[in-house]
């Protein structure tokens, strides 16, 4: 009943791969392994023969200005993120976001390639980088692929990635003049760290208007949410106290929220959401200047 | 890209290992490394405990494969200083005092280490590792962190002591040691009012140093040759009959050693505290009561073994309806699980005639609360080891709450008279009650006598949450009648308990909770009914507050209803009808001396006044915070008492044995139970004090039934009293005799001998405790004292008289902040004074009152141990939550000392009462926020949330 039985260390995206697709089944990949320990330990995942560590490939522990977009490893420990300059210039949202994981133990684990592995519709890490219309670069046997984010999520716990695929990194687009971006999240006391809602936004600025919103909100579906309709609602508005009126109430229009037993009802997340709607586009507005 | 060989640094040494598929950093440090500072709170990267350094990062060592290691540099706590202190196995039953020659370590710490040491920040010692090592990391990056950098680091690495507020503080002051090279700065901690020698001044811990060094032996930590590890298949359903047990499946697999059913005991079958009803095993035909009924028992060569073997046991069951609360246990046509009923005591208080008392009342006030059951969450789960011996006696190693009861209820079991069975008792890395029943102790005897081979049986953090006894769930209805001046008249109250499936010590829990249900006040009527109820939950037994917590909660929020229907200030109201001296308790005890509740009251309300700088009308009243439109702060106020002892007509025995040896250093020795409460300290403190030589002569041996007397349980807030009187006592009768021996070769009058720091002074010479030592040994006397402590008589409830040796007191404010737009709650401080009679080490006294507060504030806010018909919901820490470093509000200990006659110094109990106020005082607080009155625990924050949105429609 050992957790696993082989356990390789491929150095480079390419050996991953090709371990995924050719070592003694069953086989998953691990990277920081916060989520995927807990499950073998605790008989929640299937039992597993190959563990193919990820860590120790120099590509996805990248972090670096590439062309007009910021490139964050997959393998990139939540700590490098909060503590990266170049992060915290270009991706506001993704640095608050990450900052609020666990201790500074789990941190230095966990990654932005196991959220999306674990597939939580609600994960920090997600909806602070949806907000900003990452993409993922995707590695497979036969070659590499650019897809949005939000295209990896299919429901709870499942993800889009074949068992011989694995994410090289995300990249974002470099944050301009009066673009920024902000992440907020409302926890309970009791029971589980999961937050009971998150919530990212980014706009761009002109003036007194909001030239361009994206808002990102967990748990608000089955996958991590972007509120589209709210958006383009905000997009060309003054931002005002009737704007965010607005916003909010467009955002309840589209969101989906549930009730989760003994954590929060739907309504209670209805609450919330109009205020982290707030919170979040007030401080990215007024880092937008 | 396999690996054949991992090479790894640690601590400086470079190892190469083959590696073991599925093998965890933490265990291959502890297990194949050995290196067992280490600890495994939880397994599952919630507590922090398992902390190491790896490349200058931490990480949590039982969520990383060992494989991550390779080619990597770990930094564990026994890397930590130079010259790492180690001392062998046995040395936790020294209480942990480095013996002479092996100390000199305190040299070679690191100044965190150090600070921890000398602030007090180290207590059960279990998760200091781990905070060190976290805060080590947290160092090497930022050399001058904040308070807010050091709680963000130390979030997720839990202690369950709550030496938060001393945990911080020690960061700080390493920090300062490093950067300016100056000696770490002690504490600021005010001794006692009145100090001795020793007494009453700050005193380190003696099990300190070992607990900052890794060097600490848990009972986990040990190992014997030829030891077999062990499982236990439970039940997993609440209620049935069992009709099938086949172990063959189980005995097949290799590994396996022996599989034991309840067929299989050679003694008793059923095991308990007071009242026997504990089945060891439930054998077929035999009725399941809770999920965590054992089933099974499974000794095998690894610890993956036995689990497997565990898995492969079938059990077939007969299912019956489930009784899932106290209420539902006492309704007619319920199921009657045990073979006298649900009903395990009605238990009754009765002073004077409430209905009278309603009568002459202006105004009487009802209602009912409900608080849930919470669990210990000691960060140490248990285990057990049984020794078989060739003389044929058993060893088991435990660290246990009441040595000589494992001694009984294990003996019992295996049909031996109790001295074949020796308790050896380990450190313990926190109990707070919950390591006062028996846990593995009888199975692990089991298999080792069937095995003949020394076996462990280590909890983990699931088995520990669904198996041992929690905090009892109740029901309490309170009706108060009080006159328009606030003189309270009437109190009835009636409470429900749900003491679970056994009986463990729920009828002294409830009878604690029925007793105090009327609060720390004078009422000339009270009547008091309590239904102790069996049901299919996990038992109910003894945690820290024993019952008080419960009814102190109901009792004050009902007198903050009061002052508010009277108009009447709730501090006023309190200190109206506070016990004084002279005045009668609910069940007849007329207070005679050391009643401090006035003075905790007052002092409470004074501080909040300075600190706040409002005054006393404004206390109370919400706040509006300046730029924050969705932010409220109020105060909030309550008091309490709790008993100091068993009481209740028990025998309140403790046994101390003081012996000078040859060396001229001393041995203080009881059966008495150090669970990081600081009793080793005490017991080391009045035998110093006594024998006028320094604290670090003297050491401490406790919890060992073959070579220290019987101290009784560790409870009840107790062993201070009873066990602290039982050192004293036979430390002075050893300073008489000693005394005595010299008086008659010196020809002096005994009085004219003097015992100073330096030695004994005879005749203008002094005589080391070497040369004393040795004049006994001449003289033919045994430089040995037994002392017997019995704690004066006291009545059974019922009986009027003195059910209690002595009460402590309390009164605590706290002060919420309340986000009206989410409902979330935060404490931001809490004002705690404590009426302990004597503060005998003022250092231990804070971290008591620091960590009760903590845990008070975990009790309002986040705890609850839920079931689901039965079930458990929260089996895993992740499920359960308690407070961390971030709930830690700013707290303010202020020390009462009325003394007590009888204790020694005057001191009473502290244990329990620290924590008893804390959860009515944030309640009440919310309340004066926002309006929002809480009937039950923990708050929840969305019906806080949907509260205030009523309050406000109706406005």
């Amino acid at each position: 009943m050992n957790l696993w039985k082989e356990y390789l260390h491929p150095q480079t995206v390419q050996e991953a791969v090709e371990a995924l697709a050719s070592a003694t089944p069953p086989v998953i990949p691990i990277a920081g392994g916060t989520d995927l320990m807990l499950d073998l330990q605790q008989g929640n995942h299937a039992p597993v023969h190959t563990l193919v560590d990820l860590t120790g490939i120099a590509e996805l522990r990248a972090l670096e200005i590439r062309g007009e977009k910021l490139f964050i490893g997959a393998g990139v420990p939540h700590n490098r993120i909060v503590e990266s300059p170049l992060v915290q210039e270009h991706a506001q949202s993704l640095v608050e976001a990450c900052g609020l994981i666990g201790g500074p133990q789990v941190r230095n684990s966990a990654t932005l390639g196991g959220n999306v592995a674990h597939a939580l519709p609600a994960a920090d890490g997600m909806i602070g980088l949806l907000a900003l219309e990452a993409e993922a670069e995707v590695a497979a046997p036969t070659g590499r692929r650019l897809q949005p984010l939000q295209e990896l999520f299919l429901g709870p716990g499942k993800s889009s990635l074949k068992a011989d695929e694995i994410i090289v990194g995300f990249t974002l687009p470099l944050r301009k003049p009066h673009q920024a971006s902000a992440f907020n999240r409302v926890m309970r006391a009791q029971g589980i760290a999961l937050p009971i809602l998150n919530l990212a936004a980014w706009l761009e600025r002109d003036g007194e208007t909001i030239r361009a919103a994206r808002i990102s909100v967990g748990p608000a579906g089955p996958t991590p949410f972007r509120a589209r309709q709210t958006e383009a609602f905000l997009a060309g508005k003054i931002f005002s106290p009737e704007t965010i009126l607005g916003a909010q109430e467009s955002l309840l229009a589209e969101a989906k929220f549930r009730t989760s037993p003994a954590r929060a009802t739907a309504e209670y997340r209805r609450e919330l959401v109009v205020v982290l709607l707030k919170n979040a586009l007030s401080k990215a507005w007024d880092r937008a200047k | 890209m396999k690996k054949t060989q991992l090479s790894l640094t640690v601590n400086g040494q470079t190892y190469t290992l083959a590696p073991i598929p599925g093998e965890t950093l933490a265990d291959l440090l502890r297990k194949r490394l050995h290196l067992t500072g280490t600890k495994i709170g939880c397994n599952e990267a919630e507590c922090g405990a398992c902390t190491v350094i790896m490349d200058g990062e931490p990480v949590l060592s039982c969520s990383t494969p060992a494989e991550r290691a390779d080619g990597k540099s770990i930094t564990t706590i026994e890397g930590l200083a130079p010259a790492p202190l180690r001392l062998p196995p046995n040395s936790a039953n020294l209480g942990g005092v480095p013996r002479r020659g092996e100390g000199g370590a305190e040299g070679g710490l690191h100044p965190l280490q150090e600070a921890f040491v000398t602030h007090g920040a180290v207590q059960c010692g279990f998760c200091i590792p781990g905070q060190i090592m976290t805060s080590y990391a947290l160092l090497q990056k930022n050399p001058r962190p904040t308070s807010a950098d050091i709680r963000h680091a130390l979030k997720d690495t839990l202690c369950r002591c709550a030496g938060y507020p001393t945990i911080e503080n020690s960061i700080l002051a390493a920090a300062k040691a490093l950067e300016t090279g100056e000696p770490v700065a002690g504490p600021e901690v005010p001794p006692s009012a009145e100090q001795g020698q020793v007494i009453g001044r700050v005193q380190i811990r003696p099990d300190a140093v070992e607990k900052v060094t890794g060097a600490a032996i848990f009972t986990d930590d040990l190992t014997f040759e030829n030891m077999l590890f062990s499982a236990v298949k439970r039940a997993g359903v609440p209620h049935a009959f069992v009709t099938k047990i086949d172990i063959s499946k189980a005995r097949a697999l290799p590994g396996v050693v022996a599989v034991m059913t309840a067929a299989d005991i050679p003694g008793e079958h059923l095991h308990g505290l007071v009242i026997f009803d504990w089945p060891v095993m439930v054998g077929v035909g035999e009725r399941v009561r809770y999920v965590g009924d054992a089933i099974a028992i499974v000794a095998a060569e690894t610890q993956e073994i036995a689990k497997e073997a565990v898995a492969l046991i079938e059990v077939e069951f007969d299912l019956q309806p489930v009784i899932s609360s106290a209420v539902q246990a006492r309704e007619d046509g319920q199921p009657q699980i045990h073979a006298k009923g649900n009903l395990l005591k009605h238990i009754k208080v009765r002073k004077g005639d409430p209905e009278i008392g309603f009568a002459e009342a202006d105004v009487v006030l009802e209602h009912t609360f409900h608080t849930p059951a919470t669990d210990h969450l000691f960060m140490e789960p248990e285990c057990s080891i049984a020794v078989p011996l060739a003389d044929g006696r058993m060893e088991v190693y435990v660290g246990s709450q009441i040595p000589y009861q494992d001694r009984t209820q294990v003996s019992r079991a295996l049909g031996w008279p109790e001295e074949r069975v020796r308790i050896v008792g380990q450190l313990m890395g926190g109990g707070f009650g919950g390591k006062e029943d028996i846990a593995g102790q009888i199975h692990a005897a089991l298999l080792a006598n069937l095995t003949g081979r020394p076996v462990k049986l280590l909890f983990d953090r699931h088995e520990s949450l669904i198996v041992h006894p929690k905090r009892h769930a109740t029901q309490i209805k309170v009706k108060l009648g009080a006159k328009k001046d606030g003189t309270l008249t009437a109190a009835k109250t009636e409470l429900y308990g749900d003491t679970g499936a056994y009986a463990s010590l729920g009828e002294k829990v409830l009878t604690r909770a029925t007793t105090h249900s009327a609060g720390p006040y004078k009422i000339p009527h009270v009547h008091a009914d309590c239904y102790a109820m069996y049901t299919n939950n996990p038992p109910a037994g003894a945690f820290r507050g024993f019952g008080v917590l419960q009814s102190a909660f109901a009792f004050e929020t009902m007198m903050d209803n009061l002052a508010e229907t009277l108009g009447m200030d709730r501090v006023e109201l309190r200190r109206k009808n506070a016990l004084r001296v002279g005045d009668e308790t609910s069940t007849g005890q007329v207070m005679r001396e050391s009643a401090g509740l006035v003075e905790c009251i007052d002092k409470v309300s004074g501080e909040m006044c300075q600190v706040s700088g409002l005054s006393r009308a404004e206390l109370f009243k919400a706040r509006p915070v300046p730029g924050a439109p969705h932010l409220v702060h109020a105060w909030g106020f309550a008091s309490a008492f709790k008993n100091t002892g068993l009481g209740g007509g028990a025998d309140d025995t403790s046994g101390a044995e003081v012996e000078l040896y040859s060396d001229g250093s001393f041995q203080v020795r009881s059966a008495a139970a150090e669970l990081g409460q600081g009793l080793v300290t005490i017991m080391q403190m009045v035998v110093a004090e006594e024998l006028s030589v320094p604290s670090r002569q003297v050491s401490v041996l406790v919890m060992d039934t073959d070579l220290t007397p019987n101290g009784g349980p560790t409870t009840a807030s107790r062993q201070t009293y009873v066990t602290g009187n039982a050192s004293r006592l036979a430390a002075r009768t050893l300073r008489e005799a000693i005394c005595a021996t010299l008086a008659e070769k010196y020809d002096l009058a005994p009085d004219q001998i003097r015992f100073s720091a330096a030695g004994v002074q005879v005749n203008g010479q002094t005589l080391s405790m070497q040369q004393v030592y040795s004049e006994m040994k001449a003289a033919g006397k045994d430089p040995r004292v037994l002392y017997e402590y019995h704690a004066p008589e006291t009545k059974p409830l019922g009986q009027g008289g003195d059910m209690h040796v002595a009460f402590s007191f309390a009164s605590q404010a706290a002060e919420v902040e309340i986000n009206t737009n989410t409902g979330e709650v935060r404490v931001l401080r809490v004002i705690s004074a404590n009426d302990v009679g004597r503060a005998i080490n003022p250092l231990g006294l804070r971290g008591q009152v620091e960590g009760g507060v903590v845990m008070g504030v975990g009790h309002a806010l986040l705890e609850n141990f839920i079931t689901k018909d039965g079930y458990v919901v929260t089996d895993r820490m992740s499920r359960y939550r308690i407070p961390s470093i971030m709930h830690m509000p700013e707290i303010t200990a202020i020390v009462v000392e009325d003394p007590a006659k009888d204790g020694p110094y005057g001191a009473k109990g502290v244990g329990e009462i620290v924590l008893i106020p804390t959860p009515p005082a944030i309640t009440n607080a919310i309340y004066n926020a926002v309006g929002v009155r809480f009937d039950y625990l923990p708050v929840d924050q969305e019906k806080l949330l949907w509260a205030m949105r009523e309050n406000t429609r109706t406005a």
